[in-house]
């Protein structure tokens, strides 16, 4: 009986501290989901559906790309291999979680916490030297209610907000992309090298004609599967450390 | 747009993601040892991400030339390590003044 009190204490710090140290991430969410409510509604879609499809999918490059696949009147197909190919790493971070949560986590935690991993979840719920399910459901119970927001209030304000400021919020999803990629980028010569051959060849193939008849969902599904598959054969990334 | 198919799509769209988050939680518990595999995954977000911003940021705006602008300085503010929100708000506000100086002009 005094173990299971222990244990009940020990899960609600784990899950007070996720949740602090999702504010931040909340925030974030909050200004990044807010310009996919608005891309969304300026494609046609209302306020309702983004923030119920902000909390369902819960990724901002996938959401983003998929907003262009169903515009565009993609296939079913098309659109699951669009969201296979974007959120591919998240299998290497859900991997690199279950590798680190105790084995003795049962299925059930392990199924309701796994909407929880995205980038910034991830990297948190990475840095703990012991994870619990509590700790990324603290993180989860405020930055999700962040992202879903956010999108709800972007799709409400972009039918109001006059069309300068749509064109420069437009902007932030790919000011966010690349203050991902640079960074690392920057230090490490292999992942510069893939940021410029994939940035090539998308515009080779958003460029030549012929080659523009490929749908957007298609081009980085290509792009991607062969610039990372080249540099993991030419270049293993040796380094522990990946995320 | 079609209810139903929108619906349809946002579940599919869903589905996808949650099972790639679910599947290694289950299924598999301990590391994945081949080194291509690992870097394959590891080079998957950024050539995915990359892919994802250009060209398209060219076109993400009213005017190509505030895209551009916007696109440099998002490139040196991210060069310089700036934290998410401050590089895509510098982003809009460069956007935003580019589009003022090019309607004045």
């Amino acid at each position: 009986m005094k173990n299971r009190e222990m244990t009940n204490k020990m899960n609600r710090k784990d899950f007070a501290q996720g949740a602090r140290d999702g504010i931040p991430i909340a925030l974030g969410y909050f200004a990044v989901s807010f310009t996919f409510g608005m891309a969304a509604s300026r494609d046609g879609i209302g306020a309702f559906w983004s923030a119920f499809t902000s909390l369902l999918c819960l990724s901002s490059a996938g959401q983003f790309a998929g907003l262009d696949v169903i515009v565009a009147g993609g296939s079913f197909l098309e659109l699951a291999l669009t969201q296979l190919v974007i959120n591919l790493r998240y299998l290497l971070m859900s991997f690199s979680l279950s590798a680190k949560l105790a084995g003795s986590v049962g299925s059930a935690p392990r199924f309701l916490m796994a909407h929880g991993v995205t980038d910034e979840i991830f990297a948190i719920s990475a840095a703990r030297d012991r994870l619990t399910p509590w700790y990324t459901w603290g993180a989860m119970s405020v930055a999700v209610p962040g992202w879903t927001a956010g999108a709800l209030v972007g799709g409400v304000l972009g039918d109001l907000l006059p069309g300068f400021l749509l064109s420069a919020f437009g902007i932030a999803i790919y000011g966010m992309f690349l203050a991902i990629i640079l960074p690392p980028a920057s230090e490490d010569r292999a992942i510069l090298v893939v940021v410029l051959a994939a940035m090539a060849f998308r515009a080779i193939l958003t460029w030549t004609p012929g080659l523009k008849t490929i749908s957007p969902g298609f081009a980085i599904i290509i792009v991607t599967v062969t610039v990372a598959g080249i540099a993991a054969w030419l270049h293993p990334h040796t380094e522990e450390h990946s995320s | 747009m079609n209810r139903s198919h929108l619906l349809l799509s946002i579940l599919v769209m869903a589905g996808t993601t949650y099972l790639i988050r679910l599947l290694p939680l289950v299924l598999f518990r301990k590391e994945i040892k081949s080194p291509f595999v690992r870097s394959f995954l590891f080079y998957i977000p950024f050539a995915c991400l990359a892919s994802m911003t250009f060209p398209e940021i060219l076109y993400a705006t009213d005017y190509t030339a505030s895209a551009i602008a916007a696109f440099a300085v998002a490139v040196f503010l991210a060069l310089k390590k700036k934290s998410l929100p401050t590089v895509a708000l510098a982003g809009c506000l460069t956007v935003f003044i580019v589009e003022r100086l090019l309607v004045l002009l």
